[in-house]
């Protein structure tokens, strides 16, 4: 194809450059710009027609003028997948950065990936144990499913990633998940405690890293989650790996797509967000799942950090509506000293209910699950009464419940970072909280999940305790 | 679709997302397009000056400046004929099965797939005869579509009234002709109906027939009727995708269409997997048997999303004038505004509030007035149900979709995330939801249920309203400090929330509860209410009463399969309790 090569830039406003009196140029094509030093930047069509074409530089404006040359490649953005990007480090935009050798292409692949066919799908179902009892108790997760971290600013939501990529494995098989891990806008720090420990574990040789620093141009975030979701089906359908992809930080993309926006003078949605915000994120999020006769699968986790801790800000809230489910950190639970600070009362695993039970977890996990949410909540509830009328004014029956809410944030959430708790324990550790309460209160377990689990009827059985005591 | 003329082709200028400006292009609004060298589909959405704007139905990327523009002077038309049953479609028609046949498990573009099947045949039976008189939207004949449904081949409503001057019986696909008029027009077995006009009928009906749902919350307090419109807003999380699964898996309607509209693709795969394994309490035979599938997942393109509650509105419209009860339920109707906003911000119009186009109310108000409960052109009375999920950023009901829904739907069932996470599902709160087809309903809830169920549901209703106001005043003070009756009251209005209200989705048996199962749980509370405060009379303390023995298997009694006997002696051990033999 005839490369095109124009000098005719007109105006530069922020990210965007505008080219005037090209050939056609078509919608999203690859762009590159050579500067009068001689550096290049990359960028997108975002927008064209005959008489002004739009570019978005993803490498940022500085130094562009107008004698800077543009060349459309009559391309569009792909990323060279094979199965040698494992354990390599790239870029945000694709680029190997850890000093290795090119990465030979089996493949090169458009980065905006097509929808998958609804019909295509298949439900996701298997269990996926992390090893952290606020999890697979509460939240649990399935293979294929995709499910957010909503963490606030100074919250140790990057330790649970990690413990999560080091834990979570899929019970009766010895397979273990390969980790995409993305990083857009985050710092040095964090990612240099994320790379030390894959490289510690051994798991970055079952990695891909795609990093966009906090001082790499904003604009290549756009790019970096659709980057390491290539590399992901490609991997998951090519290979038949099964892959966890760690998105963090979501909300620095969202940052980013903003800036396009007001440099495009777009009208804006809610707090300055663009109107597509939630079409665009649904591009990202969605590429997760499991397809019929397909062996590998595609689990998304990202992280975001609510600002001001605010979940019904746009980027929390858009996020929600179209993953299944979220696990919410609190500071709360933070402040007390509580590892990992997961307030499971908004938190939610929207697929759960087909992942657990007999068969998957075990036969009494659904209705223990409900017994455990309605008797926290209450717990938390009467915090509240406790507040205004003093523990005193309260009954024995209140008190059992404040007690059980205590010790539920302290023994059943709280664990190591290396401690990896297996399901039957956190279902038993939960049957021992439960059996503070008066049977009768147990309600919504059925009399023979009691007599089975409960620790009244199973003295001597359960190795709770004594586990408990090693692990203190 | 070949183009005919000249004139109807022309050239792209720009591109901008799913925005197509074309010129030296002839076109109406709402004509169909296809664009580019693939042939996207696109529909005609403004015209200025010389050049004509269009929304691509598909991903743009690639699409050049001067590639060509094919108007095929049709507007956006759904087919509608035997072949829809059992069928999953995108937003604009196109069969996801045929679609994976053709580009595999990832959606290609630029495929062209008829909406239905031209290969199957059909049995058709004709019921009128050669040189009868027939009017628009009068019955033909009868095709068998699924064990459930039997589909009525009409003239359709764009055919002018005629003789009959040919008719065949037999075995027929959708394209060969079945009769003949005697104008010379050729009736098939499906015929084609633009998405955005209104299907013709004779009248509106009042709505006097509820939609059972199966659902305690939803039949016992805040009834739907048949052709009614219903609104479900709540924040993520708090079930509005549970709920509306429910109504397409319980509602007693003849005919279910589910448009997902803008969500999950996995909530899409749920239904695709369970419905064929699920019975209908009626019929006992597979929901799939009865249910239309629309699905745009949040991922697919942007336009098709609009388009996709009209396909479905009208594949509705078409069965209700067959005289058939159908219920359509959106999930979520927020997803389309979003996406009229998408295309009115790339059109650069005037925006309204929070972004929104002006036009959305009006929009929104369009829609919900295709539901309705009508006397078919045949002659028939067919309804079609609306329930709209809403999905409000952040959970606040004052935001434009959900205050412009409530300003036009006639049931608000609130979601309530507070309800959500202490998992009391369906998380509708009672206090805030409304229906304004109580009175309407009452005639047939007295006649077909029993005439005490308006006496029992205002009774059960005050309890509740009671409580939240006592409630007030136990957050303060503690519930000791209320007198005894007051405490009783509480415990009365525990056991409604809790036995009552409270409905699990996913349990075999409570997942769905028929009208007289509901009033005989409730008049069985009402009977347990009447002996607590005969015991207080009696002398007994509220810890006895709250505690006597048997109400555990009263509240289990709801999952037997057979639960009028665990019922009757559940409430025998109750009274043998608290009053003595």
């Amino acid at each position: 194809m005839k490369m095109k090569e124009y000098k005719t830039i007109t105006q530069v406003a922020g990210p965007l450059v505008f080219v005037e009196k090209t050939e056609p140029v078509a919608y999203g094509e690859l762009v590159t710009i050579t500067l009068p030093d001689g550096s290049t930047r990359r960028g997108q069509v975002l927008d064209t027609s005959k008489d002004v074409v739009i570019v978005q530089v993803f490498e940022g404006t500085r130094g562009v003028d107008t004698s800077s040359t543009v060349r459309f490649t009559g391309d569009i953005v792909k990323l060279n997948c094979a199965q040698d990007m494992l354990g390599r480090i790239l870029s945000g935009s694709g680029e190997p950065i850890d000093g290795g050798p090119k990465i030979v292409p089996e493949e090169r692949r458009p980065i905006v990936g097509a929808a998958i066919n609804p019909y295509a799908r298949q439900y996701p179902r298997e269990f996926i144990q992390t090893g952290i009892s606020a999890i697979d108790g509460m939240n649990t997760l399935v293979r294929g499913q995709k499910l957010p971290i909503f963490s606030g600013s100074g919250l140790p939501h990057n330790d649970i990633a990690l413990q999560i990529a080091r834990q979570a494995k899929v019970r009766g098989e010895g397979e273990e998940f390969a980790v995409i891990f993305a990083a857009m806008g985050i710092t040095y720090e964090e990612a240099y405690q994320f790379m030390k420990e894959f490289e510690r574990t051994g798991a970055l040789e079952r990695a891909v890293v795609f990093l966009n620093l906090a001082n790499d141009p904003a604009i290549e975030r756009l790019l970096t989650p659709r980057m390491a979701l290539t590399a992901a089906e490609f991997l998951a359908y090519e290979y038949d790996l099964h892959i966890l992809v760690i998105l963090t930080d979501m909300t620095n993309y969202c940052e980013a797509l903003r800036e396009i926006s007001a440099a495009r003078e777009e009208v804006p949605g809610r707090r300055g967000y663009p109107g597509y915000m939630y079409t665009d994120l649904a591009t990202i999020y969605e590429r997760a799942g499991r397809i019929r006769g397909r062996k590998g699968t595609i689990t998304q986790m990202p992280i975001l950090t609510m600002p001001g801790d605010d979940i019904t800000h746009p980027i929390p809230d858009l996020t929600g509506y179209i993953t299944e489910g979220q696990i919410v950190l609190s500071r709360e639970l933070h402040a007390k000293g509580i590892y990992p600070p997961i307030n499971v009362l908004p938190s939610l695993s929207r697929l759960m209910k087909e992942g657990i039970g007999e068969g998957y977890t075990r036969d009494d996990h659904p209705q223990w699950n409900d017994q455990m949410y309605a008797a926290y909540a209450e717990g938390v509830d009467l915090r509240g009464l406790v507040a205004i009328v003093g523990e005193e004014a309260l009954s024995e029956r209140d008190r059992l419940f404040l007690k059980f809410a205590d010790e539920f944030e302290r023994r059943f959430v709280q664990q190591g970072r290396y401690e990896d708790r297996d399901i039957e324990y956190t279902l038993d550790l939960g049957w021992e909280l439960l059996s503070m309460l008066p049977e009768r209160e147990l309600t919504k377990v059925e009399r023979k999940f009691i007599e089975k689990y409960h620790p009244k009827y199973r003295k001597g059985e359960t190795k709770t305790e004594e586990a408990a005591e090693e692990a203190s | 679709m070949e183009v005919k003329e000249a004139g109807y082709v022309g050239e792209i200028y720009r591109i901008s997302g799913p925005l197509v400006v074309a010129e030296g292009l002839k076109a109406r609004m709402y004509d169909l397009c296809k664009v580019g060298e693939e042939g996207l589909m696109g529909e005609v959405v403004g015209l200025v000056g010389q050049k004509v704007l269009i929304q691509v139905y598909e991903d743009t990327e690639g699409v050049k400046p001067g590639d060509k523009v094919e108007n095929t002077g049709m507007p956006l038309s759904v087919e509608l004929g035997p072949g829809l049953i059992r069928n999953i479609y995108d937003g604009v028609q196109r069969p996801l099965p045929v679609l994976k046949e053709v580009s595999g498990d990832f959606i290609g573009r630029g495929i062209e797939a008829p909406g239905l099947d031209r290969k199957a045949k059909w049995e058709f039976k004709p019921l009128v005869k050669k040189g009868e008189k027939v009017k628009p939207g009068e019955i033909i004949g009868t095709v068998q579509e699924t064990e459930v449904v039997e589909q009525k081949i009409l003239i359709p409503p764009n055919v002018k009234e005629g003789v009959i001057t040919e008719i065949y019986e037999g075995s027929f696909t959708v394209e060969d002709t079945i009769a003949v008029l005697d104008d010379g027009t050729e009736l098939k077995l499906y015929h084609k109906w633009p998405v955005r006009i209104p299907r013709p009928y004779v009248e509106k009906l009042p709505p006097v027939v509820p939609l059972i749902t199966g659902q305690r919350i939803l039949d016992t307090f805040f009834p739907v009727a048949k052709g009614g419109t219903a609104a479900i807003p709540g924040p993520f999380g708090s079930g509005k995708t549970v709920t509306q699964h429910q109504l397409a898996k319980w509602s007693d309607a003849q005919i279910v269409v589910y448009i997902g509209c803008g969500e999950r693709g996995n909530e899409m795969t749920e239904v695709l997997e369970e419905f064929p394994e699920l019975e209908d309490p009626r019929t006992g035979k597979p929901l799939m048997e009865r249910t239309v599938l629309v699905a745009n997942t949040s991922n697919m393109p942007v336009a098709a999303r609009e388009a996709s509650v009209y396909t479905g509105i009208t594949i509705a419209e078409y069965f209700r004038d067959m005289g058939y009860d159908v219920a359509i339920q959106a999930d979520s109707t927020s997803r389309w505004a979003e996406a009229m906003r998408e295309i009115s911000g790339r059109l650069e119009e005037m925006p309204g509030e929070e972004g929104y186009p002006a036009y959305l109310a009006s929009r929104l108000a369009e829609f919900y007035e295709r539901a309705g409960r009508v006397k078919t052109l045949a002659g028939n009375v067919g309804s079609v149900t609306v329930v709209g999920a809403v999905s409000p950023p952040g959970g606040d009901f004052s935001e434009p979709v959900t205050q412009n829904t409530l300003r036009i739907v006639k049931v608000f069932w609130a979601l309530d995330a507070k309800l959500a996470a202490r998992r009391h599902f369906p998380a509708i709160n009672w206090l805030q939801s409304y229906s304004l087809y109580v009175d309407t309903l009452k005639d047939w809830f007295a006649e077909n249920v029993n005439e005490e169920w308006n006496e029992l549901r205002r009774w059960a209703m005050e309890v509740l309203q009671e409580e939240a106001s006592l409630q007030e005043i136990v957050q303060l003070v503690g519930s000791d400090a209320l007198p005894e009756s007051q405490r009783v009251l509480l415990e009365v209005a525990r056991i409604i929330r809790e036995v009552y209200l409270i409905q699990y989705a996913y349990h075999p048996v409570d997942t769905y509860c028929s009208v007289e199962k509901q009033y005989d749980m409730l008049k069985a509370i009402k009977q347990i209410n009447d002996w607590f405060y005969q015991a207080l009379e009696a002398g007994k303390t509220i810890d006895e009463i709250a505690g006597v023995e048997g109400m555990e298997e009263f509240a289990r009694a709801k999952f037997e399969e057979n639960y009028k006997p665990a019922l009757e002696a559940a409430l025998e051990k109750i009274r043998k309790n608290l009053l003595g033999e």
